[in-house]
This record gives C-alpha cells, sequence and structure tokens, in this order.
C-alpha cells in the first residue's frame, strides 16, 4: 500500500550551506507523524518543498502517488495539503474573521470574487465554527495583529482547517506558547485526527511529541536518521547523539535521555 | 444614543451627494467653480489610484500614464472624428477610460510580476518612456501638444457643465471603489498587502487579482484625463504626463487614508483646493514643489495612517468620554471645593 | 561613419566611468539600507550647481570645487538620513524609502529652482572647452579628466571599504545586518556615514556632469531614471555590478544615438530597464534578494 505522502531523497541546497541531504520518509494516511531534530537539521526546509515554498535541488515529492515535487503553494495548497508556519504569518491588519474568509475561497472563480460579498453567510457560519473549534471566536472582530502569540497560533490552526485539507503540516505549533495552552492544542490535534486527517508535525517539545504522535521521524543534518514509534526514538543512541554531537557516550547518554525526558 | 457606523456611513453619503450637486449652483463664480472641477478631477484620480495602490500595498507611481494617455485619446479622438465643442465631445469619454484600460493590461503584467519596491520603480521607469513618446510621436503633436475642441458656452455654463460630468465620473469610481473594498476580492487585495506569499498559499490568485485591480483604477483615471483635456482646451506632453501628478495623487491618498474610502476624497479635497488657490495667490513657480515635498515628507513620516485612519481611532475614545461624563456627573458644589 | 562609432564607444566608456561612481553611490546605500533613494539624480545636479556657484562667484577651478562640494554632499546626506531615513519602520521599508527620497528630491529641486531659476547652465573651464584629437575625432580634455577622477575615487571607495574597519564594518552590515549587530558593530552610524558617502560621491559626478552637459533642475529625473537602470542592472549591492553596467549601457546610448537618433537614445534606458526587471528582477548580479521588502 502506497503511504499518502512519500518524500523520496530530496536535496536542497541554499548557497554553501545543505539544508536537506537526501531525505527520505513517509507518511500514512490517517497517522499523526512526528518530524523531530536538532536546530538545523532541515525540519523547516522540508515542509517548504513539500508545500511548495521552495523548489528542491533533486528528489521527489509525491501525494497519493502523484509527484508534486515542482507544485507552487497555490496548487499544493489545492490539492489538499495545508501548513502552518513557526512564526505565524497572519493578515495582521485585517480581523480574525476577515482573516478567515480570505481562506474560505479555495473553489472560487477568480472574476466571480468582484461580485461576491466578502463572506457570505454559510461561510461566515463555518468560519465561526473553526474560531469556536479552536476557541478564539470571541475575537473575532479584532485585527489580528493584536491577537497575542498564543492566539495567532490557534488562529493559524483555525484557518488551515478552513480549506478543508486531508494533510496538515504543522511546524512548531506549540512553539513558544504558554504551557497551560498547549494541552488544549494538542486536544484540538487529536480532535482533527479523529475527524480522519493526516498530520504531520514539527515540534521542539519532547513531550508535546511523546503524547501525541505515533509515529516520530528524526532528521539529522538534512537526512533522516531513524523513524520509529515514540518509545523506539527515545532509547535510539544515535539520535541522543544528533541531539548533543557526540563527545562523552556515558554523559551524553544521561543528559540526552534527561532532554528527551522534558 | 450613538448610531451606528453604517448608519452615520450612509447618511453622511447623502449629505455629500447633496452637496456635490449643490455647490456649483450656489457658488456660480467661475473661479470658485474651475477650482472645484480641478478637485473633483483628482478625487476620481486618487480614489482610482487607492482602490489598486491603498488596497494592495503596491505603490504605483504610475498612473500618470492612463491619465495622459486618456486625455491624448480624447483629443485625438474628437481630432480624426471631426466633432467641434459641445456635448459630444463627452461621448469620447468612456473611450479614453478604455484605452487607459487596454494600456493597464501590457502595463500590469509586465509590472505586476517584480517585487515591491522594484514594481515602483518599473511604474516610474515605464511613465518616462509614455512622456518621451508623447514629445516624440508625431500623432501626439510632439512638443506642441494637441488641441480639443472648444464648447460655445458662457463661462458660468461652461464650468458647470464640466463640474457635472466629472461629479458623474466621480459617483461612479466612488461606487466601484466602495463594490471593489466591500467585496471577497478587496478581501484578497488586502490580504495580499499583509502577507502575499501566505495569500498565495491560501488559494488566492494574486497574480490576476493584482491585474484586475490595476486595470480596474486605470479606467477611471483614463476618463479624468479626457475631461481634463477636453477643459483646458489644449494639451501637452509634460502636463498629460507630469511626474507630480503621480506624486501628488500618493501624497493626497497618503494625507486622507491609504485604503480608505474616504480618505482620498479628503486628501484631494485639502491638498487641491490648496494647490489651486497658491498658483492663484502666488506665481506657481517653484514654490509649490517645495511645499509638495515637504508636506509629503511629513504626511509620510509623522501622520503616516493619514487623517482619516488617525481620525476613526480617536472616535472610540471619544464615545468613551462622552459614556463616562453621560454617567458620572459631578455635583457642582464637591467641584468648587477640589481646588 | 566608422568614426562616429568609435566616439560613441570612447564617450560611452569615459562617462560610463561617472556614471560607475554615482551609481556605485546609490547601490551602496541599497546594499547597507534596504533604501532606494531616488534623490540621487536631483543630488548629482545639486553637485553641479554647487560647482556652478563656486566657479562663477569666486573663480575656484572645477576640480578645486569639489574640496567643498564633497564634504558639503556629504553633510547633507548624513542630514537627510539623520532626519527622513531614520523614521522608516521596517515594514515595507523599501517602498517606502522610494516615496520618502522622491518628495526629498521634489523638495531639492524646488529649491535649486528657486535659488537658481530654470534656465540651462554648463560648467565651462580651459579643459571643457578645448579638446585632444585621439583616434581620428576631438575628446574634449574633460571627459579624459573626468574619467580619471572617477577612477581615482572609485578605487578610494574600493579602499575604504576592503582596507578600513569601517569598510570592514560596512561590509558586514552588508551581508547580513542582524548578524553585524550581534557582532556588536553600531549599525547605525554606519547606515549614517554610508548614505553621506552615498551622496558625496554625486558632487563629484555632478560636476564632471555640469561639465560635459547643459543642465536645469529638471534634468534630475532623467539621471535618476539611468542610475537607476544601471543599479538594477548591476545587482541591487553589488558595486563591480554598477561599474559593468554601467559602462555597458552609456556605450549603448551613446551608439544608439549614433545609429538611430538622440532623441531614442534615453527611451533605451528606460527600455532596457524595463526588460530586465521583467526578465530578471534581482538583476544580473545581484543577490536573489531573499529578504521580504
Amino acid at each position: 500500500m502506497t503511504a499518502l505522502l512519500e518524500i523520496d531523497d530530496v536535496k536542497k541546497s541554499f548557497g554553501g550551506l545543505r539544508a536537506l541531504d537526501g531525505a527520505t520518509f513517509s507518511v500514512e494516511e490517517g497517522s499523526i507523524a512526528a518530524l523531530i531534530g536538532p536546530n538545523g537539521s532541515g525540519k523547516t526546509t522540508l515542509f517548504n518543498v513539500m508545500t511548495g515554498y521552495a523548489q528542491v535541488d533533486s528528489g521527489d515529492i509525491r501525494f497519493r502517488g502523484r509527484s508534486i515535487t515542482s507544485a507552487g503553494p497555490d496548487r499544493v495548497f489545492a490539492l489538499g495539503i495545508g501548513r502552518t508556519f513557526q512564526l505565524t504569518r497572519i493578515f495582521a491588519r485585517m480581523t480574525v474573521l476577515e482573516n478567515m474568509l480570505v481562506a474560505t475561497q479555495r473553489h472560487e472563480g477568480w472574476l466571480r470574487s468582484v461580485f461576491r460579498a466578502a463572506g457570505s453567510p454559510s461561510e461566515r457560519e463555518r468560519a465561526f465554527e473553526l474560531l469556536e473549534f479552536v476557541g478564539i471566536a470571541g475575537l473575532s472582530s479584532l485585527p489580528a495583529g493584536n491577537l497575542s502569540y498564543g492566539q495567532r497560533k490557534l488562529l493559524e490552526l483555525a484557518y488551515v482547517l478552513v480549506a478543508d485539507p486531508e494533510v496538515i503540516l504543522l511546524d512548531e505549533p506549540a512553539g513558544g506558547v504558554n504551557p497551560s495552552l498547549i494541552n488544549h492544542i494538542i486536544d484540538r490535534i487529536r480532535e482533527v485526527n479523529r475527524a480522519g486527517k493526516t498530520l504531520i508535525v514539527v515540534e521542539h517539545d519532547m513531550q508535546f511529541v511523546m503524547d501525541l504522535c505515533e509515529r516520530v521521524t528524526v532528521l539529522d543534518q538534512g537526512r533522516v536518521l531513524t523513524t520509529g514509534s515514540p518509545d523506539e526514538v527515545r532509547s535510539n543512541p544515535a539520535v541522543l547523539d544528533a541531539y548533543l554531537g557526540g563527545d562523552d557516550e556515558e554523559e551524553d547518554d544521561e543528559v540526552g535521555a534527561a532532554v528527551l525526558e522534558t | 444614543m450613538i448610531p451606528s457606523r453604517t448608519a452615520l456611513g450612509v447618511l453622511g453619503g447623502l449629505v455629500a451627494l447633496a452637496i456635490l450637486v449643490g455647490f456649483p449652483l450656489a457658488f456660480s463664480n467661475p473661479t470658485t467653480t474651475t477650482i472645484a472641477f480641478f478637485v473633483l478631477i483628482f478625487m476620481i484620480a486618487t480614489t482610482a489610484w487607492n482602490a489598486f495602490s491603498g488596497l494592495s500595498g503596491y505603490i504605483a507611481l504610475g498612473h500618470a500614464v492612463f491619465f495622459g494617455s486618456g486625455a491624448y485619446a480624447l483629443a485625438i479622438g474628437a481630432e480624426k472624428l471631426h466633432l467641434s465643442g459641445g456635448w459630444s465631445v463627452f461621448a469620447l469619454v468612456p473611450v479614453s477610460g478604455v484605452v487607459a484600460g487596454v494600456i493597464a493590461v501590457p502595463f500590469g503584467l509586465v509590472a505586476l510580476r517584480t517585487r515591491r519596491h522594484t514594481f515602483v520603480v518599473i511604474t516610474i521607469a515605464i511613465f518616462f518612456i509614455f512622456q518621451l513618446l508623447a514629445f516624440n510621436l508625431g500623432i501626439t503633436g510632439g512638443s506642441s501638444g494637441l488641441q480639443t475642441p472648444t464648447p460655445l458656452w458662457t463661462a458660468v455654463g461652461y464650468n458647470q457643465r464640466f463640474y457635472y460630468v466629472a461629479a458623474a465620473i466621480l459617483v461612479l469610481t466612488v461606487a466601484m471603489a466602495c463594490g471593489i473594498r466591500y467585496s471577497r476580492f478587496g478581501l484578497q487585495l488586502l490580504a495580499i498587502r499583509d502577507d502575499e506569499d501566505r495569500a498565495r498559499g491560501l488559494g488566492v490568485r494574486t497574480r490576476r487579482v493584482k491585474l484586475l485591480a490595476f486595470v480596474a483604477s486605470a479606467i477611471p483615471t483614463g476618463m479624468a484625463g479626457g475631461v481634463y483635456a477636453y477643459f483646458l482646451g489644449q494639451i501637452f506632453p509634460q502636463f498629460a504626463f507630469d511626474p507630480l501628478f503621480d506624486i501628488s495623487i500618493a501624497l493626497m491618498a497618503f494625507f486622507g487614508g491609504l485604503g480608505t474610502l474616504t480618505g482620498p476624497l479628503l486628501g484631494a479635497l485639502v491638498l487641491e483646493s490648496l494647490q489651486q488657490e497658491f498658483t492663484l495667490n502666488f506665481s506657481a513657480g517653484s514654490l509649490y514643489l517645495i511645499v509638495y515635498g515637504a508636506l509629503f515628507l511629513v504626511v509620510i513620516l509623522l501622520l503616516p495612517r493619514g487623517v482619516v485612519p488617525t481620525l476613526s481611532s480617536l472616535a472610540p475614545r471619544v464615545r468613551e468620554q462622552i459614556r463616562r461624563r453621560a454617567e458620572v456627573p459631578p455635583p457642582p458644589d464637591q467641584a468648587r471645593d477640589v481646588a | 561613419m566608422g568614426s562616429a562609432y568609435a566616439k560613441a564607444v570612447v564617450d560611452g566608456i569615459l562617462t560610463g566611468g561617472v556614471y560607475a561612481l554615482m551609481a556605485a553611490g546609490l547601490t551602496l546605500i541599497f546594499g547597507v539600507m534596504d533604501i532606494i533613494n531616488i534623490a540621487q539624480g536631483i543630488m548629482v545636479i545639486l553637485g553641479a550647481y554647487l560647482s556652478y556657484s563656486l566657479s562663477v562667484h569666486f573663480g575656484m577651478d572645477l576640480f578645486a570645487t569639489l574640496i567643498i562640494t564633497i564634504p558639503a554632499l556629504f553633510v547633507v546626506g548624513v542630514a537627510v538620513e539623520w532626519f527622513f531615513m531614520r523614521r522608516l519602520a521596517d515594514r515595507d521599508r523599501t517602498a517606502m524609502s522610494i516615496l520618502v527620497t522622491y518628495a526629498v528630491a521634489i523638495l531639492i529641486e524646488g529649491g535649486i529652482t528657486q535659488v537658481y531659476g530654470v534656465s540651462y547652465l554648463q560648467l565651462h573651464a580651459s579643459y571643457v572647452d578645448t579638446s585632444v584629437h585621439i583616434f581620428g575625432f576631438y575628446l574634449p580634455y574633460i571627459y579624459l579628466y573626468g574619467f580619471a577622477l572617477a577612477i581615482v575615487l572609485l578605487g578610494a571607495l574600493y579602499a575604504v571599504l576592503y582596507l578600513t574597519r569601517f569598510g570592514q564594518s560596512l561590509r558586514a552590515a552588508l551581508q547580513d545586518r542582524r548578524a553585524a549587530e550581534l557582532i556588536g558593530i553600531d549599525v547605525d552610524r554606519v547606515r549614517t556615514i554610508t548614505f553621506g558617502i552615498g551622496i558625496a560621491v554625486t558632487a563629484a559626478g555632478g560636476m564632471v556632469f555640469g561639465a560635459t552637459n547643459s543642465f536645469n533642475p529638471n534634468s534630475g529625473y532623467d539621471l535618476i531614471s539611468r542610475l537607476l537602470t544601471i543599479v538594477i542592472l548591476g545587482g541591487l549591492g553589488s558595486i563591480g555590478g554598477a561599474l559593468v553596467a554601467a559602462l555597458f549601457m552609456l556605450v549603448l546610448e551613446d551608439v544608439v544615438a549614433v545609429a538611430w537618433s538622440p532623441v531614442w537614445s534615453t527611451l533605451v534606458f528606460f527600455a532596457v530597464l524595463v526588460v530586465v526587471l521583467t526578465v530578471r528582477p534581482e538583476g544580473l548580479f545581484g543577490r536573489a534578494a531573499t529578504r521580504a521588502q
């Protein structure tokens, strides 16, 4: 059975820097997969090439068996792959509701949009539904730029859901968020998965990853180090090495275990 | 009880419309109506410009291309059709608009491929290309320019007719701008302004949206140019294609409030009246260059959001004050004791 | 006929050198500050007018006027940066800088017109009015001297950039502003001085321009469009690119003037600018602008 999403020997360099050096892994439909790795291992770059914000130098990316390697962000979006951004990218000067409405017009003919009101009643309803789902419905008429960081993360989650994508790539959904909010986010993500969506999560927060994800892929220096269940990965010495740079073995094991415990 | 914003808006609109229609009847002095005419021309151009640049964030400094093309289109058209002065020439005004719109397509296709800052530069470059062409092509009469037919109307009647034609175009332009702003199309433009790549990633067809807005903004500008040319009776390349025109409408839009609906109208009203008064009372000279430059700097650096947004963000505060005063009026004798 | 083309090429190279100097200032300003200085053109004209006043009213030799005009324009540059450019927010910085510098340019144009009026002027000196006879045509000495001046100043610029500590800071800020700040470089000071230098070179360019062309306050528009073409062609931020582009464009323009007509030769600049921007928005040598504007 082909996996839903396949990344095949992808390479990408920026100038002299090898961000991705032959990364290969796959994601099964309906799963929640995690992508972890030390800083600079290429996680966000991988997301960028998967969603068309950057182009690979070589390698292939397949969605349901069809190659999407050269697709731009709009095509990737149209195919049903959504993503959030690590540093939230929202439309700061528009209200929260307007932000949501921008995302609702995936299937619109572009010329018709001139004669359409900003949001039809059903679209507004759906937007509010999603805002309630993530928990920020009360902020709908505020300019999005006024939201706190955590609230922005929730907004990002809401509008990646608007277009009802099949696959959602979450880039550090818990990054910089108030600990009390993190459980809420984990909960919402589980809920989304229960609705049948496939999720790929990039995260630094190990507890988050261990709690939430079924399969963990570890990236190091642009290459996949290993893939496995959270427990398998946690106890893999190579993974500890990757995070710590591997000098003194014993100390590394203790410290590394501590790092992965947090 | 403070009325809702929409109610206020509609009321304001009706009042403005009444003033617009009644003005030349109340003030029929030709000098005044001439100034009013020019104000209307700039209101049209600024509103149209703002509908594109204000909403998308792409600052175009080449709209004089549309203004000048519209002007020349009318002049050339009147000549080829052997029109003599009168109402018939006004029929060419929509043609001016169409010509400008047609020019906007290749212009936009070329210019909108670039990033925001190179976009500005490319609009400037294309503007100068057009100015050069106007100076050197035969059909445009070169540096001696072209003439437009002279209608045989009285001074008062002349101005009134032109005023109402311009007013009609203004109403249409404002309606267009309003329609764009409150439609899904407007939302897409605003999204492009705030984060174009993200908008694209969410499915907005950014290139088409930008091009459509660009062309839409060109049409009223072209019509304004046509009416302007007919009013003056004569056009020269350096005035039909005047870099100061571009700076002026940008300044007016910034002054009033980029991206708002009333901002361009306010900006054109204030700044164009000022400029006209200026040229009447002082010899035109170079003084107004200095004033424009200085004014632009002041507006951009000190009032970056423009007058209308600054005022409307004060409005909630003012309402708060009113509410507070209404709730707790201080007893008269206590106020006297607290020295 | 052949000698007309030969003259065009030589003219182009010699004036190209001078344009390269002025464009270097413009490209440096962009590279360090993300600012497109539309006022660069009118600054050149300002330099020309200053040299004019000094030479006519004080009888100074044109090259001697540079002793005053170069520092004067440096100060003007610093003042403009300090009063206006500093206040630009980071958002949409480059696009806003175009508006602000356009406004400054208009302001200066107005000021110049007030003082000098609109009639055309030209700088005169013995070496402007006399020519040397080479390759079968006559070449005013000023072209050669001007070119030499440009080379000397460009050389000085390179020396500053690569041999001084300030130059090091400047190049660091050029490469990566954030990293430069982290190392402790006073980026604000670097910016101000860079802007000053960028304007100061226009003084030299202005003197030579004024001696080889008749000019009036309106001449700024033509100039800035050429400088912009050169800078964008050569790549925003690249001085070497500006040099190559300047030589190329000036030779091209002069050849077109001979082959076709002088009127359309100006069109060449704008047309090339539009074509290049359409095909390769980042110029031919420039760093692919990965910065968000």
